[in-house]
């Protein structure tokens, strides 16, 4: 039997594919216009592509020659599938085209050419990989321990007798050499203007490096989902002139100070007779809590509850009152003070400088 | 000859049912209404992300959904889908009667729908898993996650897992043993080589997994050290036996995409696949290089330099062959004379939005790239070009494709077309601003940003996109509705389409053949309109006899009976699977259960009540 009763059947068809096609082509140019014109000015502090960093810079350079090779192919693609579309589109009365089986050239053509793109891809990609994935060969590098917990980070510099919570202090100019291992579940450290991820691994110490090249407050948080808060797992690393840096590493090493004005002290005297002191330590009082965040130096970090609000007496007293709203999820238990006691406490912690 | 039952359409007919069409067509249903609740899913994620510190969602409630999203679409709605593909049309281009295994079929397709209930029971008891779908130990174990939200997620993946591979079995089976004469393997349709190359990648990839979950399991209820740090263990195991499992399913998901879309392209070109020898093995290459690249999600784990290297040359290297299929279609229609009904716009959309996918898939197969870009929305812009952009867009194709031979009747064209443009606008707007706020630092899986961040623009743009999704669904229920009332006749061949599927009236009779064809050459409705290659298979106008199908068999055709049975045996593994959230009597029971079903299934006679 033939085959010829079925062919060309014609289905009622509206013609509702022109324009909107166009509307749909004019729609997605314009917002590829928005997108680079957003993503070209502005203020990102969290960003991978506006690098501060010799580390970040070898990935940010990478990525831009792997960029503009897929830009060239997807150019060459979609050339050819515009071509195609306009040129042999069916029209009325065409004939069954030429039956073509294959081309061996041509094929053995389209395979060379993206394994030679490969090639020009892969050869920086392995040099950078030997960079990146090693310790830093710098032995002079400031070594800064990470600790994930959930969900805020600890950091400890061995060598300046240092504890503090997310937020880092380093000195321009010199390389950092991450520590970093977690407490409980995976975490992954990213500080994308600073240096690509790296995951925090139970029983595990994995490295990370990065030598600064400008100062500033550089925005990061975890990358790996690790809970209920992970998205509020924030921090900050702090890039500072050496003489700056000198200065900060020097206050913090020292004990905390014992608090001058009265509510100051009213507050400590609330902070150590409350559940606060189980968790949290304060060198040189009696306060050596190791679960939550050491907060010897509290007066002087820029933020609240990992980044989550800044570190003003008002925000300070909002966190006090109702850490769960603040945070959801946080394992800071809610401990009933009075407003009065909220506001002593302010005084005290904000006195830790 | 057991005719008599296939006519029946009650319920107990659905039930009991072992022909492909139909438990393909259940297959449909199911995997189209997860697909729509995993839809809705995703939309109430966008619409919590559209702007900076919303609180429409709490973060426990957005951890849920994001896990369910994920998990819905891939094991749910991505896989029962293609599944479908498989039951419905791999028999009918091979020239086949049924599946090799009819009644592992129908157990198959039960036990995948009672894991996804399973799994969608934790919605009104408010546990659903929050762990993601990749459930990372140590944050799945017991201490981290106490509630019963991850046994939902082990116990359901393992049922339907236990489903997943009883049919990559029966479908590799059935592609070997089950062809026509004179079907050989170079002569199959691209399609049924997917599913043959998917079938295999199934088998060899769900049993890791598999073990993966049964360690989580007896790590979260017997107390066992398998991803224990603190006990010596290393918790990077589980992500290796997930993804040594996830890459390879990302290619279960896409090569049948592929695979329809190597028929369709050709079809709606009027012309014969280019090179379909390279486009056959660069199928298979991808599948066996898939096997090799699953560290590519671990280069933030910190495994070392030259672990990094070989997994991310080996990942560059499958670009090789996907180029390869891009490049052949393209070189199809070139020449062609190209009619752009809806399967074929989704096919042509397929191969624009599959190269975006496909090129981010490049800068992060560069792992010191991908330290910037792995858990970051830049990733969810990749995997959801390739996953909508390629399965989903893919899976719609042959939709619009296959609609008619199931259906007996025709879609409107019009509201097709509708249905492709809103789609693909609405992945373009949705997806595309995802690689800029990934890339400006928003990483995934977190239900608030912070404003100042400068990640507000995008976000709203996405969920705008969202939106479009969610109405481009509308012209596709309309379609469906309008093709039940008053969709026109299909006819036999409505495409004029060159393979054996459309040889035989729409929908095909229960015994797919009246008569088993003989196939003397590739795409043999085209014959004779296609110059053989080499002269010397003669001249004579060949390609498959019959050329139709006749009305009535000739001979008596002995079709397999209906069963309960499948359905007593998933009956019975459901039972333990609930007894696996804490019930050992419940779990005993559903043993027993599973033991009368297997025996009485393996004495049941499986044919027309044994001669005729």
């Amino acid at each position: 039997m033939d085959a010829e009763p079925y062919l060309n059947r014609d289905f009622p068809e509206t013609h509702i594919d022109t324009p909107l096609r166009r509307r749909a082509i004019a729609a997605l140019v314009l917002l590829l216009g928005v997108l680079i014109s957003q993503g070209c000015g502005g203020e990102y502090p969290q960003s991978a592509l506006h690098p501060s960093s010799d580390s970040a810079e070898i990935l940010d350079r990478l990525f831009d020659q792997i960029f503009w090779w897929a830009v060239g192919v997807f150019v060459v693609v979609a050339g050819m599938l515009i071509y195609v579309f306009v040129r042999f589109r069916e029209r009325p009365g065409d004939a069954r085209p030429k039956q073509v089986h294959g081309h061996l050239l041509l094929e053995v053509g389209w395979t060379l050419a993206p394994a030679l793109i490969l090639v020009a891809i892969a050869i920086p990609t392995i040099r950078a990989i030997f960079i990146i994935d090693r310790s830093t060969p710098d032995p002079e590098a400031l070594v800064v321990e990470v600790i994930g917990k959930q969900w805020w980070w600890e950091f400890r510099y061995p060598e300046l007798g240092i504890v503090t919570a997310n937020e880092a202090h380093v000195p321009l100019g010199r390389t950092v050499d991450l520590r970093l291992r977690s407490a409980d579940v995976m975490h992954s450290f990213w500080i994308p203007r600073l240096a690509g991820k790296r995951d925090l691994v139970p029983g595990i110490e994995n490295q990370l490096w990065f030598r600064p090249d400008s100062v500033g407050v550089f925005h990061g948080q975890c990358a790996e989902f690790c809970g209920t808060a992970h998205a509020l797992m924030g921090m900050r690393v702090i890039v500072d002139e050496p003489d700056d840096f000198e200065r900060w590493a020097r206050a913090n090493a020292a004990p905390a100070l014992t608090p001058g004005d009265a509510e100051a002290r009213a507050g400590q005297g609330v902070f150590m007779a409350n559940a606060c002191v189980s968790c949290h330590a304060v060198r040189g009082t009696q306060a050596m809590g190791q679960f939550g965040p050491d907060l010897t130096h509290f007066g002087s970090r820029l933020t609240i509850a990992s980044g989550v609000l800044e570190n003003t007496p008002a925000d300070l007293a909002r966190w006090l009152d109702s850490t769960q709203h603040v945070k959801p999820g946080n394992l800071m238990p809610e401990v009933e003070l009075s407003d009065a006691q909220v506001r002593q406490l302010v005084a005290y912690l904000g006195s830790l400088r | 000859m057991a005719m008599t039952d296939a006519h029946s359409t009650g319920i107990g007919s659905w039930l009991t049912t072992v022909d492909h069409k139909r438990i393909a067509i259940m297959y449909f249903v199911v995997g189209f209404a997860f697909l729509l609740i995993a839809g809705v899913e995703g939309q109430l994620i966008r619409l919590q992300l559209a702007a900076p510190e919303r609180s429409f969602l709490d973060p426990d409630l957005y951890n849920q959904l994001f896990t369910m999203h994920g998990t819905t679409m891939v094991f749910f709605a991505g896989m029962p889908l293609v599944v479908a593909f498989f039951n419905f049309v791999v028999p009918l281009q091979i020239g086949a009667r049924d599946v090799a295994f009819p009644r592992l079929n129908a157990f198959s397709f039960w036990v995948f729908l009672f894991g996804g209930l399973f799994l969608y029971a934790s919605v009104p008891l408010r546990v659903m898993p929050d762990g993601g779908w990749f459930a990372y130990m140590p944050l799945t174990n017991a201490e981290y996650s106490p509630g019963p939200g991850i046994d939902f997620y082990v116990l359901s993946l393992l049922i339907s897992g236990v489903g997943s591979i009883a049919g990559g079995l029966n479908f590799l089976v059935t592609i070997l043993n089950m062809r026509a004469p004179g079907m050989t393997f170079m002569r199959m349709p691209l399609f049924t080589w997917m599913a043959l190359i998917v079938s295999a990648l199934i088998l060899l990839a769900f049993p890791p997994f598999t073990v993966g979950l049964i360690f989580m399991l007896f790590d979260r209820r017997f107390g066992t050290h398998f991803f224990d740090a603190a006990a010596g263990a290393d918790p990077v195991l589980w992500q290796h036996l997930f993804w040594v499992f996830g890459h390879p399913e990302v290619y279960i998901l896409i090569l049948p995409a592929f695979g329809i879309v190597s028929d369709v392209i050709p079809t709606f070109s009027r012309k014969i696949l280019f090179g379909y020898p390279v486009v056959v093995f660069s199928g298979v290459l991808i599948a066996f290089l898939g096997f090799g690249v699953w560290v590519h999600h671990m280069f933030s784990v910190g495994l070392g330099p030259v672990v990094n290297a070989v997994f991310g040359g080996a990942t560059m290297l499958i670009a090789i062959p996907t180029g390869i299929k891009i490049f052949n279609w393209i070189a199809t229609m070139w020449g062609g004379r190209l009619r752009f009904r809806t399967a074929m716009l989704f096919a042509v959309g397929l191969v624009a939005t599959f190269t975006i996918g496909g090129l981010s898939g490049v800068m992060h197969s560069s792992p010191p790239a991908d330290l910037q870009q792995t858990d970051t929305y830049f990733v969810v812009a990749h995997f959801h070009y390739v996953l909508i952009g390629g399965t989903v867009f893919g899976l719609f194709c042959g939709f619009y494709y296959w609609f008619p031979k199931a259906t007996g009747r025709m879609l409107h064209e019009g509201l097709g077309k509708a249905h492709f443009w809103l789609s693909f606008i609405a992945l373009n707007v949705t997806f595309f601003p995802m690689h800029f706020s990934g890339l400006l630092g928003m990483p995934r899986r977190t239900y608030t940003y912070a404003e100042g961040l400068g990640l507000d623009v995008f976000n709203l743009i996405s969920t705008a996109g969202a939106f479009i999704f969610t109405l481009s669904f509308v012209p596709l229920v309309w379609n469906l509705w309008r093709a039940w009332r008053r969709g026109e006749a299909a006819g036999h061949n409505p495409w004029d389409a060159s393979t054996l599927e459309w040889t035989m009236a729409s929908p095909p009779p229960h015994y797919n053949f009246a008569e088993i064809p003989a196939v003397d050459r590739r795409d043999p409705l085209w014959h004779p309109y296609i110059e053989p290659e080499s002269r010397r298979e003669g001249d004579e106008p060949g390609g498959v006899v019959p050329r139709q199908q006749p009305e009535e068999p000739p001979e008596p055709v002995v079709m397999p009976n209906p069963s309960y049975w499948p359905l007593v045996l998933a009956v019975g593994m459901l039972l333990m699977t609930i007894g696996g959230l804490g019930s050992l009597g419940l779990t005993l029971f559903g043993l027993l259960v599973t033991a009368v079903g297997l025996f009485a299934w393996a004495f049941e006679p499986p044919f027309g009540g044994g001669v005729h």
